[in-house]
């Protein structure tokens, strides 16, 4: 849940084009390339909520950058202490239990990196996500991606790769999805996909016009931004 | 009136030979405490809950650190339940330090170097602020069980009329544990755009049921003793110190938990390693309790006991909002850090959850950790530094806001 990958941005009718409002190389000093998608997401001001925030590298972003009022949600300690010295409001919990408290439209993004495969369950997540959020950001190893498939198929193993490094055995995540299989949850639930990208292993977007079938092969992350369907447009 | 900036490091005064008939130390504390007293005359009655305006009052008080130009820097510490004012001060009947002087003193998380840090006897007590041990004017006799019923919200009250005497428009800091937490929670519902910080520690919206019930049997020991005298053992010369006793021995299992008292005491025998076969404290566990029972009586008065545990009985936040707990957070601009300890069982965890809930509920600024300890309900007042760190963390941040 500590690991924090980046987000890309695409045109919803012209799938799977991350090459939009992507960050110019060296023009926001040291934060992070995945941070920076996200930073030109939030307008400025916005009310943020960041669910497995880790030691509140982003909130800590976006609030001295965007001036946002942001939140956080954090499993580990010390992760929530990071955060304390940060001035950071964050509670030490978790996405299947915390959510519920929330109310409607309390945020007006709510960001969840890398987390909602080892919720125990998925669907109830997400739509709480986009109960309390006007804007979901979220993002997913795909288990679609080829070397996954390849793993499965030629080596009759469960897969261990760069963004799913752990064995079967020790793994948090517990419901892993492709990006086509995340693609029929936000229908089910009534998400409207907004934008969706791609990233390669590292998190970078991979800047190419393709349909969706290749993505679920080629990238190794889907990173969407979801709202809820009827619930007002624009920023 | 006492008003001096700084009593943590006044020597205590020689101890006052008997006039007459010596009164007992917990006694003389209520009559006369070793520290600064602020009196509210007839023209500043207490409006209490019980629909009472008591008058005249007095609250006795510490505090550490100096007040800014700004008035800006003021922390108020809440205390629990048999707690005092001697938070960062020998304690006068114990001469034991402060209490919270792991979390409270020069570079801690709560700086007595940057903050001025108050902390008050609340009202019921009987450390010198008026309570049932303290002489009703109308009678020149002890209240007793005269003394109107107690609220949270009629300590904090007092608290605000208090900090209001000592120049202090708002508070930079709320802080405290168990019924302090209470205290701190109602402070931040009461007077919000009074609390810039709240930490509430080891504490729950409400009292539940098993802690009441916790409570009742305290209060029935106190009341079973034939010294108690029907609230009336100033008066009648007695002191029902069995009763009040065995009402700590009771409480004092529910702010421990099994780990600790296995890790402490195991099935230890006291002397030796056989049983006695009699009823003596084999068990070190045994005589530790009784040790505790026996010095808690030497300080503490069985009525204001009584007082006390009916107060937090009553504390039920939610309640006074409608039934809806974050209607008492409605609007707040207040930044909370709401902290629990995995082993407490008198307020587990659930509890502070429900507070985070609630404050979430009403988009108040709210930070929660829940400490790994295995000491129960105490841990708030030992050497925890996973707590310590929180707090410094929380408390920095919270002052750099502030521009303090």
């Amino acid at each position: 849940m500590s690991a924090r990958t980046v987000s890309g941005r695409a045109a919803a009718d012209a799938p799977w084009d991350a090459t939009e409002a992507l960050p110019r190389e060296g023009g926001e000093g040291d934060a992070r390339v995945d941070h920076l998608v996200v930073l030109g997401f939030v307008p400025p001001g916005a009310r943020v909520l960041d669910i497995g925030c880790g030691d509140g590298t982003l909130l800590a972003l976006l609030r001295d950058r965007r001036g946002v009022d942001g939140r956080g949600i954090e499993l580990s300690r010390a992760g929530v202490n990071a955060c304390l010295a940060r001035g950071l409001s964050v509670i030490q919990g978790d996405a299947d239990t915390d959510l519920a408290a929330y109310p409607d439209d309390a945020f007006d993004v709510v960001v969840l990196s890398q987390t909602i495969q080892a919720t125990r369950n998925p669907r109830i997540v997400l739509e709480h996500l986009l109960r309390i959020g006007r804007q979901v950001i979220i993002s997913f190893p795909n288990f679609g991606h080829w070397r996954v498939r390849a793993e499965l198929a030629f080596r009759g193993r469960m897969p261990v790769t760069e963004i799913l490094p752990e064995a079967w055995y020790e793994t948090p995540n517990i419901h892993h999805c492709t990006i086509r299989d995340f693609v029929g949850l936000c229908r089910t639930v009534g998400a409207k996909i907004e934008t969706a990208a791609a990233l390669d292993a590292r998190g970078r977007p991979m800047r190419f016009a393709m349909p969706w079938w290749f993505w679920n092969l080629i990238g190794a992350q889907g990173v969407f931004l979801l709202r809820r369907d009827g619930a007002a447009g624009g920023r | 009136m006492d008003n001096a900036p700084d009593t943590a490091l006044r020597p205590a005064p020689a101890a006052e030979p008997g006039r007459g008939m010596r009164p007992s130390p917990e006694r003389s504390q209520a009559l006369e405490p070793q520290s600064p007293v602020a009196h509210f005359g007839p023209d500043r009655p207490l409006a209490m809950d019980a629909g009472v305006n008591l008058s005249p009052f007095q609250i006795a008080y510490q505090t550490a650190g100096t007040l800014n130009a700004d008035r800006s820097n003021a922390v108020l510490i809440c205390h629990a339940l048999t707690g005092d004012q001697h938070f960062a001060h020998r304690h006068p009947v114990t001469a034991k330090p402060g209490w919270w002087e792991t979390l409270v003193g020069p570079g801690k998380p709560v700086d007595t170097d940057r903050y001025f840090v108050v902390c008050s006897n609340v009202i019921g007590s009987c450390m010198g602020s008026t309570g049932p041990a303290s002489l009703d004017p109308a009678t020149g006799r002890p209240y007793g069980p005269d003394f109107p019923l107690v609220t949270i919200r009629d300590m904090v009250r007092a608290q605000a009329m208090l900090v209001e005497h000592l120049g202090i428009r708002d508070l930079f800091l709320c802080i405290g544990g168990s019924m302090g937490g209470m205290q701190v929670l109602q402070w931040a519902a009461l007077y919000p755009e009074r609390v810039f910080a709240a930490m509430p520690i080891a504490t729950g919206p409400r009292h539940s049921a098993q802690n009441i019930a916790f409570h009742e049997v305290g209060r029935q020991a106190i009341m079973a003793d034939p010294a108690w005298a029907d609230g009336r053992y100033l008066e009648a010369g007695k002191r029902p110190t069995k009763g009040l006793g065995v009402a700590r021995m009771g409480a004092h299992i529910t702010y421990l938990s099994e780990a600790a008292l296995h890790r402490k005491f195991g099935r230890r025998f006291q002397a030796g390693s056989a049983p006695t076969f009699s009823f003596s404290a084999d068990f070190q566990v045994e005589s530790y309790l009784r040790h505790q029972g026996v010095s808690f009586v030497e300080r503490f008065d069985a009525n204001a006991y009584l007082y006390l545990t009916r107060a937090m009985d009553y504390f039920d936040l939610a309640e006074d909002h409608g039934g809806v707990l974050a209607n008492a957070f409605r609007g707040t601009r207040t930044r909370f850090c709401v902290m629990s300890f995995t082993s407490d069982w008198l307020f587990p965890t659930r509890e502070s959850r429900a507070i985070v809930h609630a404050l979430n509920a009403a988009s108040a600024p709210v930070a929660f950790v829940e400490v790994e300890s295995d000491k129960g309900h105490d841990a708030f007042l030992l050497d925890e530094p996973a707590m310590y760190s929180a707090a410094k963390g929380f408390i920095d941040a919270a002052a750099r806001a502030r521009g303090l």
